[in-house]
C-alpha cells in the first residue's frame, strides 16, 4: 500500500533536486563539485546507516527506494476500478458501454437494461479474470522474491543477520556466500578471494552462463580481513539509477577526501549469482525498482499484426453496414408511421398520452436499431481472437520439433499477438554470425610472421565431425558446403600435405611430443560435461605439424643452449612465441576446472612447477629481445621467408617419414624424456593432452580406439566471446596453456618452459568503435611493459609501425610480413574465415608511466569516462608490431542451407546483413545457398553517392536486359503472366553491398532505385553493416515496399533490427539473451525458422483468417434475421427471439466452436507444408483473406439469413403463429446453419470439434427447454414460456429446420465441392497428397515441384497485387 | 519479468544454464510432451469435398426430400379451408354499415353474412378470426403487458408493471388486465348457423380448448383470495379502457372467466406477423357418420365491435380442418419438392463432373 506513496514522494524529491542542481552538476570533475552535487539529481550519494553518518543517512538514503519490489499492476483494493479503467481504454469496450448507456434512454430502449450489459460484463469479466490471474502470479512471485533471505549487517547486533530482501535499504552492507543471489545492486567491498575478485553468473539477467569477474573497489582489495562495516567511513557517489547494464560510474570518497573510481567491474547486479567466491560483502547502491535489472524489465511488448489491422478495417465496414441497416430501420419506421392517417391503436402513445411525430419516432428508432443489431459489430471477435492466439501460441511452444536437446530450450513466443504474421513474411533479414552459423568458433589456420600454417590436420579432424553429424542426421547426401569448399582450398594451397594422411600416424605425431610438466593436477579430471563455448569441436585443435616443429625447437634450444641453432630460429621463434602468448593472454577468459564447479584455477605456488629455473627462461627471452632490439640482419628469417612453401613442406614430410619409423619415434620420445624427469610422478601418464583431444575428435574413427586414453586435467575456459575461447584453445594446443587469470596476473604454462606469470597491468576491453582489445602486461622475463593487441585486420593494419625514414632491415622485414599477412588475411576471408590480427608493442617504462597518468585520469572521471577511456586506449594502441593473424571458422548451423532454400521457395526474400567483411560474407552466403554458383553477383562498392547511383542504374539495366531476353521464350509459350520479378527462371542475380556504400544507398535520393534493384535480386548481402544500418534497411523495406519483414539475429547488434521488423526472431545462441529479450519469437536454431514459418505461420494465419471471416459471417447472418423481421413489424425494433437467447446465442451457443476451429484447424498436414514450401505463398499473399473474400462471406451471410428467415416466414404465413413460436425455428435453424457452416469450412475434424459442436447443440436445446419451462411470469418482454417444449413435439418445426439448414448451406457446400473438383487451389491439392501412400506422395510432390515453377508461380503472381515496383 | 522468473529458478536450485553442475540427472527439461494434442497430430477426419465424395449426399437428400415434399403437399391439399372477409369496406358487404364502429359505441352493430361451403368438412373444424395489417408484433405493443398480473399475483394486480403505461391506471385504479395488448382485445362475436331449408340451425361452437394447455393452466391464473368470487377478487381494479365489461365478466363459466378466459389467453399470445389468424372456436365432429360441416349454405352472425378501418385492417373468419402439420399451407411441400429436385439435379451434374474430371483427383495428378 505504502509503495505508491513512497514512490510518488521519491519522484517528487527527484524532480525538485534536478531543478535545483541543474546548474551545478555540469562541472563534476573538480573537487568542488562534490559539495554541490550532493543536491544534484544526476548523482546519488550512498552512505551507510552507521556511526557518524546516521543523520545524513536519514536525510539522503531514506529517499531512495528500498528493495521491496512490486511488479503487480493492481492491489486488492484498486483492482476493480483500475482494471475497468484500463479496459475501457479499448474502443470495443467503449462501444459496448455506449450501447448499455443507450439502452437506459427510455425512448430508444430495445432490450431490458440488464440484458445489454450482459456481453459487456462477460467481456470485462473474462479479461479481468485473465488480468487478475496474471497479476496474482506476479504477486506471488514478488512475495517470494521479497521474502528471500539475505545477510544484512545489523548495527544493533553488530553482525550480519538474516533479513528479507524487501527490508534491504540503500546503504546496507550485505554479505553473500557462494551460489547466493544478489538481492540488490551493490558495490563490491570485500571478496574472500585474495585478489579481490568475485565471479558472478548473469544468467538471471541476460542468460549468459559464462562467469563474469567483478572486482573489489580499489583500495579495499588489499585488506586481508573482512571489511568491518562499522569502520567504513567513505561515501559513495554514483549516477542516478538507469537501465544501462554495461555502465556504472561513480567513485568512493574516503574520509580523507581520496577518491577511487567505480566502474561496472565493481558493481554486483541484482539477480545475478555469486559463483566461485566464498564470501563477498558489498554496500547497496540501488535497491528494488531502481536496480539495473528491474529498470531493464520492460515486460512483453505488444504489436499489432497485419491481419488485425485488416480486421479493423473490415470492422469499419461492418460499422458502415450497421449504420446503413439502422438508417433503413429508421426511415422505414418513419414511413410506416406516416402511412396511417391516425395513429393505430397498436402503436402505443407515450406514457403522457401524446404521440410522437414519425420523424422523431424514426430518429429514436435509429438508436433502438443500433442496440438491437449491435451484434453485427463482432465485439466478441476481439476476445475470441485473443483466446485463439493464446491457444495457437500454446501449440507453437509445445512443438517438439523446436526443442533443442543441447541447450534444453524450445521456441519462446514473447509477443503474444502476432503469431499469424509468421504466415505472411515476405522478407527475412538475417544476421550471419550465430544465426546462420553456429557461432562456435573453430581455429582453422594462422599466419605468423608472414608464414602461413594451414592446419591441414585440424581441417581433417573437423571433417570427421561433419561426417558424424551428417550420419546422425541421415542426410548423408548433403555435405556442408563450407567444408567441402574448405578442403578444396587446402588441396590447392598445401599440395604437399595433401597426400592421404594416415590418421594413426597423425596421432602418433601429435602424441609423440614431449609432455610439459603438468604434474600437479594430472589425473583428477574426467573430460565430461559441456560448457559455454567448449564443445570438443572448438576445444580440440590439432596443431599444424610444421608450426609445432618450430615451436618445439624453442624448448629444445633453450634446453641445449646451442647458440648456433638458436640463432638459426631467432626472430621467427620469437614471433611464434609472442604470437601464442598473445593468443593466451590477450583476452578476458576465465579459467576453471570442470569437476569443481566454478572453482578458479590458481597456481598456488610458482616455484613448484617450473622445470627449468627461472633464470634459464629469462636468458632465453633476453636473447630474443636482444635480437629484436639490435635489429641485426637475420639470415635465418630471410631464409625462411624466401623459402617457397613447397620446400617447407618437403622438409615436413621428411620429418614425418622419420617419425613414421618406430625407432625414430622412440628416439624422439627418448629425447623428450629428460623433460619429464623432474617430475617422476608424471611418468605413468603417458602421452599428452593433445592425444586425448585428437582422439576425442575422432572418437568414431576406429584408428583412434587403439589409444589408451588416460584422464587428463582439463581446464575450462569461459570466454565472453567464442572467438576468444577458440584462440585460447588454439594456443593451448601448442602447449601455451592459459593456466589462471586473476585481475593482477595471468599465468601461462608455456611449452615446457614452465609457468610464466605476467603481471596484468591493464585490459583495454573490446569495443565496436576500436574493433580491438589490448592487454598491458609486464613481461616476467624481460620485465618490460608489453601491449598485446588483437583486433580486426582493417583497423589493425593502420596501427602498425610503419617503415618511415629508416629503411633498416627490421622494418623492411616488418613491411614484408605485413604484406604477406595481408595476403593471407584476404585469403582467409575468401574462405569465410573470421580474421583477427595479433600485434604487440613494447613500452618503455617512461612511456608507460606517461600513458598511465592519462589513463588514470580517464578512469576516475564520471561524466565523460567512456570517451576518455577510448581516447586513452587509442593513444596506447599505436606503433604496433604485427605478429600474425588467425583464421577462425564459424561453422554453418545444422540445416541452414536447406532452410534457406525452402524459405526461398516459399517466396521469401532473404537478406543477409552482417558486420563481417565482404569476402567472408559472400562465402558464407554461397555456403548456405543464399547465393547459387550460377548467380550473377553484382557488387556495389562506390565511394560517392553519384557513383553509387550510376552503378545501380547500370546493374538494373543489365538485369533488365537479361530478364527480357529470358522472358521471350516464356511468352512464346503463352505465358502471359510472366513475372517481372527476379525469379524469372534461368536468371538470378545477387547483390552484395559494402557497409560504406550502404550509407549512400540509404540516402533518400537513392532509396527507390536501390529498392528497385533489390527487388530484382534473388539475394542481397550487406556486409560491414552497423546495427543502425541494419535497422534502417529493415525499416526501409518495411515502409517503402509495404512488405512484411522478419529479422532474425542472435546478438546485441541485431537488437535494433529485431525491434524494427514486423516480426523479430531472436536466436538464443552463444551471445547472450539481448536479442531474445527484444524479439517476438525466440528459437534456438536457425533451421527452426523453417517450421515456424512454413508450418506454424501458415497454420496460424489460415486459422485466424478463417476464424475471423467466420465470425463476420456468423454475426452478419444472425443479425440479419432480426433485420428482415423489421420489415414485418413496422420497423419497430421487435426481436422474434427472446432477448436472453439472442444475447446468449453469441456468448454461449456459438462461441466455443469457432475458437476450437481457430486453434486446431489444420488445412494441410505439417509434413506436406514442410515439403512444399510453395504453399506458403498462399498465406503470404493473403489469398485466404482478400477483400473479395470478405465481401463474398458477407454475401453468403446475407443469403443464408434470407433463407433462414423466409423459409419459416412462408411456412407460417397467415397462420396463428405467435412471435416467439415464429422465432424459435428461425433461431434453431440459425444455430444449425452456423454450426454446420463451420463443419463445411473445417479442414480437419477431430473429436474435440465433434464434442464441441454436439455440445453446443445440446446445450442450446437444454437451455431453451429449461428456459421455456421456467420463467412463466418473467415480465419483460413477453416470454417464451413452453415454446420449445411445444415445438419439440411438432413435426413442422423439424421439417422447417431441416429444409432451412439444407437450403442455406447448399451454395457454400456446392462451391466447396466445385473448388475441390474443378478449380483446385494448391491447398486442396496438397490435401489430396495426404491421402496417398508414402511412395505415391513422394512421386506426386516431386512432380508438383517441377510443375509449380511453371504453373504455380503464374497463378500466384496473378493473384498478388502487392509488388510495388514492377519493371519500369 | 524475466529476471524474476529466472531468480525463481535459481532459488529452486536448478541453475538455468546447467553450467558447472555435471550430471544432475533429475533436472527438469523444457522438452514439450510428445502427445498427439500438443503436437497437433490428433486423429482427424479430413473431409475433402469433391464431386465424387459428395455425390451420394446429394442423391440421398434428393431422394428423401421429394417424397417428404409430396407427402406434405398432399396433406396440405387435403385440408379444407374456408375464409370470409367481413371487414365491410366494400359498400355491398352487409357489414359495411358497421365499418366505422368505435371502441366506445355502446350498442353493438351486427351484421350477417351468408356463404356456401362447396365441400364438406369431414374432421374437426377450427374456427379462426383473422386480422390483417394489424401489427401485434410492434415492439412497444408486445411489451405492454404484465405477466405477473396475469399469473394471478396479487401485488401486481393492484400495482401493475410500468410496461403497461399508458394503460396501467385509469381513474386512479389499476387496470386489470393492464397494457395495450389486453386493451385492444378482439371483441367481435361470431356465430355460425347452418341454413337448412331456410331454417338456421346453430352450430355448437366450443370455446374451451382453444388456448395452449400451459397458458390456460400455468401461465394465466386468476388472483387468489378468499372465496371464488371473481368480482371480489378483482376488487379495486378497473377494466381496460376499451373494454365494455370488466375482466371478471368475460364469461359466465367460472373456469373460463377472468384471466383464464381462453379468448383472452389466445389474444394475449401476440401474433408474429401483421397478417394472422387466431383460433376462435372449435367445431367438434359429433359422430362418424356425418361430416362436421356438410357442404351447403351457412350464415355467419357478427357482432361487429372491433374497429380496424382506421389502420386499413381486414377482418376474416376462417373455417379450417387441420392435419398433423397444422393448417393449409402448400409452401412447405413445394419447397421440399423443389429442393429435393435441385439436389437430385445437382447430383447428376456432379456425376458428370466426376466422370470428366474426377479421375485426376484420385490419382492426385497435377492438372496440365
Amino acid at each position: 500500500m505504502a509503495d505508491p506513496i513512497q514512490w510518488a514522494r521519491y519522484r517528487w524529491q527527484r524532480l525538485i533536486s534536478t531543478e535545483g542542481g541543474e546548474g551545478s552538476s555540469s562541472s563534476s570533475s573538480s573537487n568542488k563539485c562534490y559539495q554541490s552535487s550532493k543536491t544534484s539529481g544526476k548523482h546519488r550519494i550512498v552512505i551507510p546507516c552507521l556511526g557518524h553518518f546516521k543523520e545524513e543517512y536519514e536525510k539522503v538514503s531514506k529517499l531512495y527506494m528500498n528493495n521491496k519490489i512490486r511488479t503487480t499492476k493492481y492491489t486488492l483494493l484498486n483492482f476493480l476500478p483500475r482494471n475497468l479503467f484500463e479496459q475501457f481504454h479499448r474502443v470495443a469496450n467503449l462501444y459496448f458501454l455506449f450501447l448499455v448507456v443507450l439502452n437506459w434512454v427510455p425512448l430508444v430502449e430495445a432490450f431490458q437494461k440488464e440484458i445489454t450489459m450482459l456481453p459487456l460484463i462477460a467481456v470485462l469479466t473474462i479479461i479481468a479474470v485473465k488480468d487478475g490471474l496474471e497479476d496474482y502470479s506476479k504477486y506471488k512471485m514478488d512475495k517470494r522474491i521479497n521474502n528471500l533471505l539475505t545477510k544484512v549487517y545489523s548495527r544493533k547486533e553488530k553482525k550480519y543477520i538474516d533479513e528479507c530482501w524487501k527490508n534491504v535499504n540503500v546503504g546496507d552492507f550485505i554479505r553473500l556466500s557462494r551460489n547466493e543471489i544478489i538481492p540488490a545492486d551493490m558495490v563490491l567491498l570485500y571478496s574472500s578471494d585474495p585478489d579481490g575478485i568475485c565471479y558472478i553468473e548473469t544468467a538471471g539477467l541476460d542468460g549468459e552462463t559464462n562467469l563474469k569477474q567483478r572486482q573489489v573497489v580499489r583500495g579495499y582489495s588489499e585488506q586481508v580481513s573482512e571489511i568491518d562495516p562499522e569502520k567504513f567511513s567513505s561515501r559513495i557517489e554514483c549516477e542516478s539509477p538507469n537501465n544501462d547494464l554495461t555502465r556504472f560510474r561513480g567513485f568512493v570518497e574516503h574520509s580523507n577526501k581520496d577518491r577511487v573510481g567505480l566502474s561496472k567491474e565493481n558493481l554486483l547486479l541484482r539477480g545475478c549469482t555469486v559463483r566461485n567466491t566464498e564470501a563477498v560483502v558489498g554496500i547497496v547502491v540501488y535497491a528494488g525498482h531502481e536496480t539495473k535489472a528491474m529498470l531493464n524489465n520492460s515486460g512483453p511488448h505488444y504489436k499489432r499484426s497485419k491481419l488485425e489491422r485488416k480486421v479493423n478495417t473490415d470492422i469499419l465496414w461492418c460499422v458502415l453496414l450497421l449504420i446503413l441497416m439502422c438508417l433503413t430501420g429508421a426511415i422505414g419506421h418513419g414511413i410506416w408511421l406516416s402511412r396511417y392517417s391516425e395513429i393505430p391503436f397498436f402503436n402505443i402513445p407515450e406514457p403522457d398520452g401524446k404521440l410522437i411525430s414519425p420523424t422523431l419516432a424514426g430518429f429514436n428508432m435509429f438508436w433502438t436499431m443500433i442496440i438491437l443489431l449491435q451484434v453485427l459489430i463482432p465485439v466478441s471477435l476481439y476476445v475470441s481472437i485473443e483466446i485463439v492466439k493464446l491457444g495457437q501460441i500454446y501449440l507453437i511452444q509445445n512443438d517438439i520439433d523446436f526443442y533443442h536437446e543441447k541447450t534444453d530450450s524450445t521456441v519462446q513466443c514473447r509477443a503474444l499477438n502476432i503469431a499469424e504474421d509468421l504466415g505472411q513474411i515476405q522478407y527475412i533479414f538475417s544476421d550471419k554470425t550465430g544465426t546462420l552459423t553456429e557461432n562456435k568458433m573453430v581455429f582453422r589456420r594462422c599466419s605468423i610472421a608472414g608464414q602461413e600454417y594451414c592446419h591441414e590436420e585440424n581441417a581433417k579432424r573437423l571433417e570427421s565431425y561433419q561426417e558424424v553429424n551428417s550420419e546422425d542426421e541421415d542426410s548423408a547426401d548433403r555435405q556442408c558446403g563450407s567444408s567441402t569448399h574448405m578442403s578444396e582450398w587446402h588441396g590447392h594451397n598445401c599440395s604437399a600435405v595433401n597426400e592421404p594422411l594416415n590418421r594413426k600416424s597423425l596421432h602418433q605425431l601429435s602424441g609423440s611430443y614431449p609432455a610439459p610438466g603438468r604434474e600437479d593436477r594430472a589425473g583428477d579430471v574426467p573430460h565430461s560435461g559441456h560448457f559455454a563455448f567448449s564443445s570438443p569441436i572448438e576445444t580440440d585443435v590439432v596443431p599444424d605439424t610444421q608450426l609445432l616443429e618450430k615451436f618445439n625447437q624453442i624448448s629444445s634450444h633453450s634446453c641445449q643452449q646451442s647458440e648456433e641453432a638458436s640463432s638459426n630460429l631467432s626472430l621467427e621463434t620469437m614471433y611464434i612465441t609472442d604470437f601464442f602468448l598473445a593468443l593466451a593472454i590477450c583476452n578476458t577468459v576465465v579459467v576453471s576446472v570442470p569437476n569443481q564447479p566454478r572453482k578458479k584455477m590458481r597456481l598456488s605456488s610458482l616455484g613448484r612447477t617450473p622445470i627449468k629455473s627461472l633464470e634459464e627462461i629469462r636468458q632465453m627471452f633476453q636473447r630474443f629481445s636482444v635480437w629484436r632490439l639490435s635489429s641485426s640482419p637475420l639470415p635465418s628469417v630471410k631464409e625462411s621467408s624466401s623459402e617457397s612453401p613447397s620446400s617447407f613442406v618437403s622438409k615436413l614430410s621428411i620429418f614425418r617419414m622419420k617419425l613414421a619409423s618406430p625407432a625414430l619415434d622412440g628416439a624422439v620420445q627418448g629425447a623428450a624424456e629428460p623433460l619429464n624427469t623432474d617430475s617422476p610422478e608424471n611418468s605413468p601418464v603417458p602421452q599428452e593432452l593433445d592425444i586425448v583431444n585428437a582422439a576425442v575428435g575422432c572418437e568414431h574413427n576406429s584408428a583412434a580406439s587403439s589409444f589408451e586414453l588416460s584422464p587428463l586435467p582439463k581446464l575450462c575456459y569461459e570466454a565472453e566471446s567464442p572467438d576468444e575461447a577458440a584462440l585460447v584453445h588454439a594456443a593451448r594446443a601448442y602447449k601455451c596453456i592459459l593456466q589462471s587469470r586473476t585481475p593482477d596476473q595471468v599465468t601461462v604454462d608455456f611449452a615446457g618452459l614452465g609457468s610464466l606469470t605476467f603481471q596484468l597491468l591493464h585490459i583495454l576491453p573490446f569495443d565496436s568503435v576500436r574493433k580491438r582489445m589490448s592487454v598491458v602486461v609486464r613481461h616476467p622475463v624481460s620485465n618490460s611493459v608489453v601491449v598485446y593487441t588483437k583486433g580486426a585486420d582493417s583497423v589493425m593494419m593502420d596501427l602498425l609501425r610503419t617503415a618511415s625514414e629508416g629503411t633498416n632491415n627490421s622494418e623492411m622485414e616488418q613491411k614484408k610480413i605485413k604484406e604477406r599477412t595481408q595476403k593471407h588475411l584476404d585469403d582467409y576471408a575468401r574462405r569465410g574465415l573470421r580474421t583477427l590480427c595479433v600485434a604487440k608493442k613494447v613500452l618503455s617504462d617512461a612511456e608507460y608511466a606517461e600513458w598511465l597518468n592519462h589513463h588514470f585520469l580517464a578512469e576516475t572521471s564520471i561524466d565523460n569516462r567512456e570517451v576518455l577511456l577510448l581516447e586513452s586506449a587509442i593513444r596506447l594502441e599505436t606503433e604496433l608490431t604485427l605478429l600474425g593473424a588467425t583464421g577462425i571458422e564459424d561453422r554453418l548451423q545444422e540445416g541452414v542451407p536447406d532452410t534457406i532454400q525452402a524459405l526461398r521457395k516459399a517466396g521469401i526474400k532473404i537478406w543477409m546483413l552482417t558486420g563481417d567483411k565482404r569476402e567472408t560474407a559472400v562465402n558464407i552466403a554461397y555456403a548456405c545457398k543464399l547465393l547459387e554458383p550460377d548467380d550473377r553477383i553484382f557488387t556495389l562498392k562506390s565511394q560517392s553517392r553519384d557513383a553509387c547511383a550510376l552503378v545501380m542504374s547500370k546493374i538494373l539495366e543489365g538485369i533488365q536486359k537479361n530478364t527480357s531476353a529470358k522472358k521471350k521464350p516464356s511468352q512464346k509459350l503463352g505465358n502471359v503472366f510472366a513475372s517481372p520479378s527476379t525469379q524469372a527462371p534461368g536468371f538470378s542475380a545477387g547483390l552484395v553491398i559494402d557497409g560504406r556504400t550502404l550509407e549512400h544507398v540509404l540516402h533518400d535520393s537513392l532509396q527507390n532505385i536501390f529498392l528497385e534493384l533489390t527487388e530484382k535480386c534473388r539475394a542481397v548481402v550487406c556486409c560491414r553493416a552497423t546495427p543502425l544500418q541494419k535497422s534502417v534497411l529493415v525499416r526501409l523495406v518495411r515502409n517503402k515496399l509495404k512488405a512484411m519483414t522478419l529479422a532474425v539475429g542472435d546478438g546485441a547488434n541485431d537488437v535494433s533490427m529485431i525491434q524494427v521488423a514486423d516480426t523479430g526472431v531472436g536466436i538464443s545462441g552463444q551471445e547472450g539473451m539481448q536479442a531474445v529479450m527484444a524479439s517476438d519469437f525466440a528459437i534456438s536454431q536457425f533451421r527452426h525458422l523453417r517450421k515456424l514459418l512454413l508450418v506454424h505461420g501458415h497454420w496460424c494465419y489460415t486459422r485466424l483468417t478463417n476464424m475471423v471471416l467466420y465470425f463476420f459471417y456468423k454475426n452478419v447472418a444472425y443479425v440479419n434475421l432480426l433485420f428482415w423481421y423489421q420489415f414485418f413489424c413496422g420497423f419497430s425494433g421487435t426481436s422474434m427471439t427472446d432477448y436472453w437467447i439472442l444475447i446468449l446465442f453469441n456468448l454461449l451457443f456459438t462461441s466455443v466452436p469457432p475458437i476450437i476451429y481457430g486453434v486446431l484447424d489444420k488445412d494441410v498436414p505439417a509434413e506436406i507444408l514442410m515439403q512444399l514450401p510453395q504453399l506458403y505463398m498462399m498465406s503470404q499473399k493473403s489469398v485466404a483473406y482478400l477483400p473479395s473474400t470478405f465481401w463474398m462471406t458477407l454475401l453468403d451471410a446475407f443469403y443464408q439469413s434470407l433463407v433462414c428467415f423466409f423459409v419459416p416466414y412462408f411456412t407460417y404465413y397467415g397462420s396463428d403463429i405467435d412471435i416467439f413460436s415464429f422465432g424459435n425455428p428461425i433461431n434453431t435453424a440459425a444455430l444449425f446453419i452456423i454450426l454446420f457452416h463451420l463443419l463445411i469450412e473445417c479442414k480437419s475434424v477431430t473429436w474435440i470439434h465433434t464434442v464441441v459442436i454436439i455440445g453446443s447443440i445440446l446445450f442450446y436445446f437444454v437451455f431453451t427447454l429449461a428456459f421455456g419451462a421456467t420463467f412463466k411470469t418473467r415480465n419483460q418482454p413477453s416470454n417464451s414460456y413452453w415454446i420449445m417444449e411445444k415445438h419439440m413435439t411438432d413435426p413442422v418445426f423439424y421439417l422447417v429446420c431441416i429444409l432451412t439448414t439444407c437450403v442455406a448451406l447448399l451454395p457454400r457446400y456446392l462451391l466447396r465441392v466445385l473448388q475441390g473438383t474443378l478449380f483446385m487451389s494448391p491447398v486442396v491439392r496438397a490435401k489430396h497428397l495426404d491421402r496417398l501412400t508414402p511412395e505415391e506422395q513422394k512421386e506426386a510432390i516431386k512432380r508438383w515441384k517441377d510443375d509449380f515453377i511453371v504453373n504455380g508461380r503464374v497463378e500466384f503472381q496473378a493473384t498478388s497485387g502487392s509488388s510495388t515496383f514492377c519493371s519500369s | 519479468m524475466a529476471v524474476n522468473y529466472s531468480v525463481k529458478e535459481e532459488a529452486d536450485g536448478h541453475p538455468s544454464g546447467g553450467v558447472g553442475v555435471p550430471g544432475g540427472g533429475a533436472v527438469k527439461t523444457r522438452k514439450p510432451d510428445n502427445t498427439a494434442f500438443k503436437q497437433q497430430r490428433l486423429p482427424a477426419w479430413q473431409p475433402i469435398l469433391t464431386a465424387g465424395t459428395v455425390l451420394p449426399a446429394f442423391f440421398i437428400i434428393g431422394l428423401i426430400f421429394i417424397p417428404i415434399g409430396i407427402g406434405i403437399f398432399v396433406t396440405s391439399n387435403n385440408i379444407r379451408e374456408y375464409e370470409i372477409d367481413y371487414t365491410g369496406t366494400e359498400p355491398s358487404s352487409p357489414c359495411n354499415k358497421c365499418l366505422n364502429v368505435s371502441w366506445d359505441s355502446t350498442t353493438p352493430c351486427t351484421c350477417t353474412i351468408n356463404f356456401t361451403l362447396e365441400h364438406s368438412f369431414e374432421s374437426n373444424v377450427f374456427m379462426y378470426y383473422g386480422l390483417s395489417n394489424f401489427y401485434q408484433n410492434h415492439r412497444r405493443y408486445v411489451k405492454s403487458r404484465d405477466d405477473s398480473q396475469l399469473n394471478g399475483d396479487n401485488s401486481s394486480l393492484l400495482n401493475p408493471s410500468k410496461e403497461c403505461e399508458p394503460y396501467r391506471i385509469n381513474e386512479d385504479k389499476p387496470i386489470a388486465p393492464c397494457g395495450a395488448i389486453a386493451n385492444s382485445m378482439f371483441n367481435d362475436t361470431l356465430e355460425l348457423y347452418r341454413i337448412d331449408n331456410d331454417t338456421r340451425i346453430p352450430i355448437t361452437l366450443i370455446k374451451k380448448g382453444i388456448a395452449w394447455w400451459t397458458d390456460k393452466n400455468v401461465k394465466f391464473r386468476n388472483p387468489t383470495g378468499d372465496g371464488n368470487n371473481l368480482t371480489a377478487l378483482f376488487q379495486g381494479t378497473t377494466k381496460p379502457v376499451n373494454w365494455p365489461k370488466p375482466v371478471y365478466m368475460l364469461d359466465s363459466e367460472p373456469d373460463n372467466n377472468g384471466f383464464i378466459n381462453e379468448d383472452f389467453i389466445v389474444w394475449m399470445r401476440t401474433a408474429a406477423l401483421p397478417t394472422f389468424r387466431k383460433l376462435y372456436r372449435l367445431i367438434e365432429r359429433k359422430n362418424n357418420l356425418q361430416p362436421t360441416l356438410q357442404a351447403g349454405k351457412y350464415s355467419l352472425d357478427i357482432a361487429y365491435n372491433y374497429p380496424v378501418h382506421s389502420f386499413d385492417g381486414r377482418k376474416r373468419m376462417i373455417l379450417s380442418t387441420i392435419s398433423w402439420m397444422g393448417g393449409k399451407n402448400p409452401f412447405l411441400g413445394i419447397a421440399y419438392i423443389t429442393v429435393g429436385s435441385i439436389c437430385f439435379f445437382l447430383g447428376v451434374v456432379l456425376l458428370i463432373i466426376h466422370h470428366k474430371y474426377g479421375n485426376r483427383n484420385t490419382s492426385a495428378d497435377i492438372p496440365n
